[in-house]
């Protein structure tokens, strides 16, 4: 029954993508089909953390950033002179900042007999950590920004989604599920400004171009004489067979992750593990009093799960060639990948595909929807009334509306989502 | 002592007058949410889109005011259209709280699920904002500028540094001391107040008292759509109002209602103004004022910034993880659900 019903939405959505690639165009399909598999990606890290352990984790878009940097750093090779102009000193600094965040950590154990000096203590060992980090960081940031800065602002090879999703979440796991939105949500929040503005790691907001890719590029299929042999015998025009064909290349590549994350997933869901996480999920207390570690278990899923979206970010970055930090908004996409794993069904890994696959479909699909829709209801009116104009203009805001009335009624009426999860 | 004096404007100038009317936007926001989250108990992601919608209609009545010639000298013409914006938007709020929250309270269900809620209620209300008023940016503030000018001030004192009061900071500052002090009086001196509070404490017993549910629910939202409006509107008129900055404003809300306490109305009050005086003064560059109060062979050639400006928002958030892992009541012990 459940098996019928997957494969029909399913069909479904491979008959909307079909439709696309007709009515508008085949390389609008093939970019909507790439972007969709990597969001059910990215929704599958995080139904790992919501659906099998119940942590609420608005933070993702912090990891997918830095998979994308981690994407830049591993392809793109280090820059030898700025190393040695200022590498060992980020290196000092970065190790003594982790001290400073150590010592304040032993301090405030210490101290716990000490009343409302603990706060002092504890402001002193900051604040003088902090001016000391600085002291030793900002000489070397200005030697490696200083070296041909508009050409080679960056270094090589440091920090990983999985090293920081481990600190992130020490930190913030201990907190209820309210204040672990929050803060996940500042922490991604901080950790983009970073990468914005900490020019010495990836030239921060002057983006990194040019990243090598795993498929061919456009121009060299173009000039190739076996490709336009073939698109002439085809009569496909040169140019869009290009870049369908490499879109393509990239979509069976992204399929080839997406399915081995898909069996991983499920093989852990019916796992001992699973069952285990899904036990804590429902009866925190009970698992806790059976002698479950549960903070090192949920560590254990916030891990994974951000493991998870950080390859999806650095997929995203390789299929866009380039390393762009201000396009990571993580008050939009945050909350439209919520959207993904609700509507899909929390919990279910098939669930998660299909919902990142329609809800990323409908965000970009709402607007030419919405404008067909606003002319199909104002079509009675003249061309150049006032209202209709206006609506019309407003057309691309529909998608913010759609997806809000997809949340609320989902949330109403489907709570479990399109694809629920197979209660075992 | 001349030194000390244009030391002490620089100060006041770039951090405490910019600060205290931040600050106190904030704490309009915060006490909202923090009204929400110890009544209703859950996290409203939906505050700041409430805040925008209370901003906008004010737009349109001073649109609509502005072109009847009606304004009110030198004071902004806005001021007229709050009472209409508040009534709005209580109107607003109300009315999601009939349709979409009321059942999550019927069948009890988890705050979580409430906060993804409000989520969906957030991308209605931006999708239908932007829809009536266009996602565009918008100056709507007109009368006079300026309080205090700084010319004015350097006659006044003969200083060096000038000290300047917006009319809007003014506004801004008058407004929320009145308005805090209105639901403070409510909160404590009526027996409404005294319900919902008690309601806040203890549901169940609250309700054995036979205190009516609906009544406070439905108090609450006009008392929280209010603060919403009239923190929207202050916070246009100050800068100028964008549809969107007011998603981007939920985060430093959220932060100061959690640093002071949630569920603390004080609390709110204190973070609000706890987040706006850090982020202005660790961001501020202190070149000036360290060259006025050394000796001139100590002067500083660098800004003597502790974080570079770019920062400035992170900067709450810093503050909300670092009280988020040591205190994470907040400063003035709020509850948690």
């Amino acid at each position: 029954m459940m098996m019928n019903r997957t494969y029909l939405i399913f069909a479904v959505m491979t008959a909307l993508m079909l439709f696309v690639g007709f009515i508008q165009s085949w390389n609008l399909a093939f970019t909507l089909i790439n972007l969709c598999l990597i969001s059910a990606i990215m929704t599958l890290g995080v139904n790992i953390q919501w659906g099998y352990a119940g942590l609420v984790n608005f933070g993702m878009m912090g990891f997918t950033a830095l998979g994308g940097i981690a994407g830049v750093l591993i392809a793109m090779p280090p820059v030898p002179g700025a190393w040695e102009a200022g590498g060992l000193g980020i290196l000092l600094g970065l190790l003594l900042g982790l001290g400073v965040i150590i010592a304040a950590i032993i301090v405030w154990n210490k101290t716990a007999r000490m009343g409302s000096w603990r706060y002092l203590a504890l402001t002193a060992v900051l604040v003088i950590g902090f001016f000391v980090f600085r002291a030793v960081v900002d000489p070397a940031v200005e030697a490696i920004e200083a070296y041909e800065p508009a050409k080679f602002g960056y270094l090589g090879g440091l920090g990983l989604p999985i090293m920081l999703s481990w600190i992130i979440g020490k930190i913030s796991l201990g907190l209820r599920s309210d204040y672990l939105a929050i803060a996940t949500l500042g922490i991604s929040e901080i950790i983009i400004y970073a990468l914005k503005n900490e020019e010495w790691l990836s030239r921060g907001v002057k983006n990194v171009t040019g990243l090598p890719r795993p498929v061919p590029y456009e121009i060299d299929l173009q000039e190739s004489q076996w490709f336009i042999d073939l698109t002439n015998d085809w009569g496909w025009p040169l140019v869009d067979a290009s870049s369908i064909v490499v879109k393509l290349c990239y979509a069976l590549l992204f399929m080839a992750v997406l399915f081995v994350l898909f069996r991983l997933s499920e093989i852990a869901l019916k796992s001992p593990w699973g069952r285990m996480m899904r036990a804590i999920r429902d009866n925190e207390v009970s698992a806790e009093a059976m002698g479950k570690d549960v903070k090192a278990k949920h560590l254990q899923v916030f891990i994974i799960g951000s493991a998870i979206v950080g390859a999806a970010g650095a997929m995203l970055t390789t299929l866009d060639g380039q390393f762009t930090p201000a396009s990571y908004q993580p008050l939009r996409y945050t909350f439209l990948i919520w959207v993904m794993v609700i509507v899909g069904g929390s919990g279910n890994n098939a669930g998660s595909i299909i919902g990142g696959f329609l809800i990323w479909f409908f965000w970009v699909e709402a607007e030419p929807l919405g404008l067909w829709i606003i002319e199909l209801l104002t079509s009675g009116l003249a061309e150049d009334n006032a209202f209709r104009l206006h609506l019309i203009e407003s057309a691309a805001h529909t998608r913010h509306v759609m997806m809000g009335l997809v949340l609320i009624l989902v949330l109403r009426f489907s709570p479990k989502g399109l694809i629920p999860e197979v209660k075992r | 002592m001349t030194d000390i004096l244009n030391a002490l404007v620089i100060l006041a100038n770039f951090i405490v007058v910019p600060a205290m009317a931040y600050g106190s936007q904030l704490a309009l926001g915060a006490l909202g949410i923090t009204m929400i989250y110890s009544i209703l108990r859950f996290s409203n992601f939906a505050h700041g889109e409430l805040m925008s919608f209370g901003a906008m209609t004010t737009i349109l009545v001073t649109w609509a005011l502005q072109s009847a010639d009606i304004s009110l000298g030198v004071l902004p013409t806005a001021l007229l259209g709050i009472p209409v914006a508040i009534a709005v938007t209580v109107v607003l709020a109300i009315t999601i709280d009939k349709t979409v929250y009321q059942y999550y309270r019927r069948i009890r269900a988890e705050p979580v699920t409430l906060l993804i809620v409000s989520i969906g209620v957030m991308f209605l209300i931006s999708g239908l904002i932007r829809f009536i008023i266009g996602p565009g940016d918008r100056v709507f503030t007109d009368g006079q500028r300026f309080l205090l000018k700084a010319r004015a001030f350097k006659q006044m004192t003969g200083l060096d540094e000038g000290l300047a009061i917006k009319m809007t900071q003014g506004i801004t500052v008058a407004t929320a001391i009145v308005l805090v002090v209105l639901v403070f009086w409510f909160l404590n001196k009526t027996r409404t107040g005294k319900s919902m509070r008690a309601y806040s404490d203890n549901e169940d017993l609250a309700l054995l008292s036979g205190i009516n549910p609906e009544r406070v629910v439905l108090i609450t939202w006009v008392i929280t759509a209010a603060l919403a409006a009239v923190a929207g509107t202050l916070y246009g008129l100050d800068k100028s109002y964008k549809p969107f900055t007011y998603l981007s404003l939920l985060l430093p809300i959220f932060s100061a209602a959690i640093v002071g306490g949630v569920g603390n109305p004080i609390g709110a009050i204190a973070g609000g103004f706890v987040i706006a005086f850090s982020e202005l003064t660790i961001t501020f560059a202190y070149k000036k004022v360290l060259t006025y109060l050394l000796p001139n062979d100590m002067a500083p050639d660098t800004l003597m910034q502790l974080l570079s400006t770019d920062y400035k928002i992170a900067l709450s958030f810093v503050i909300l993880v670092i009280v988020l892992i040591f205190k994470p009541t907040g400063l003035f012990s709020g509850k948690t659900i």
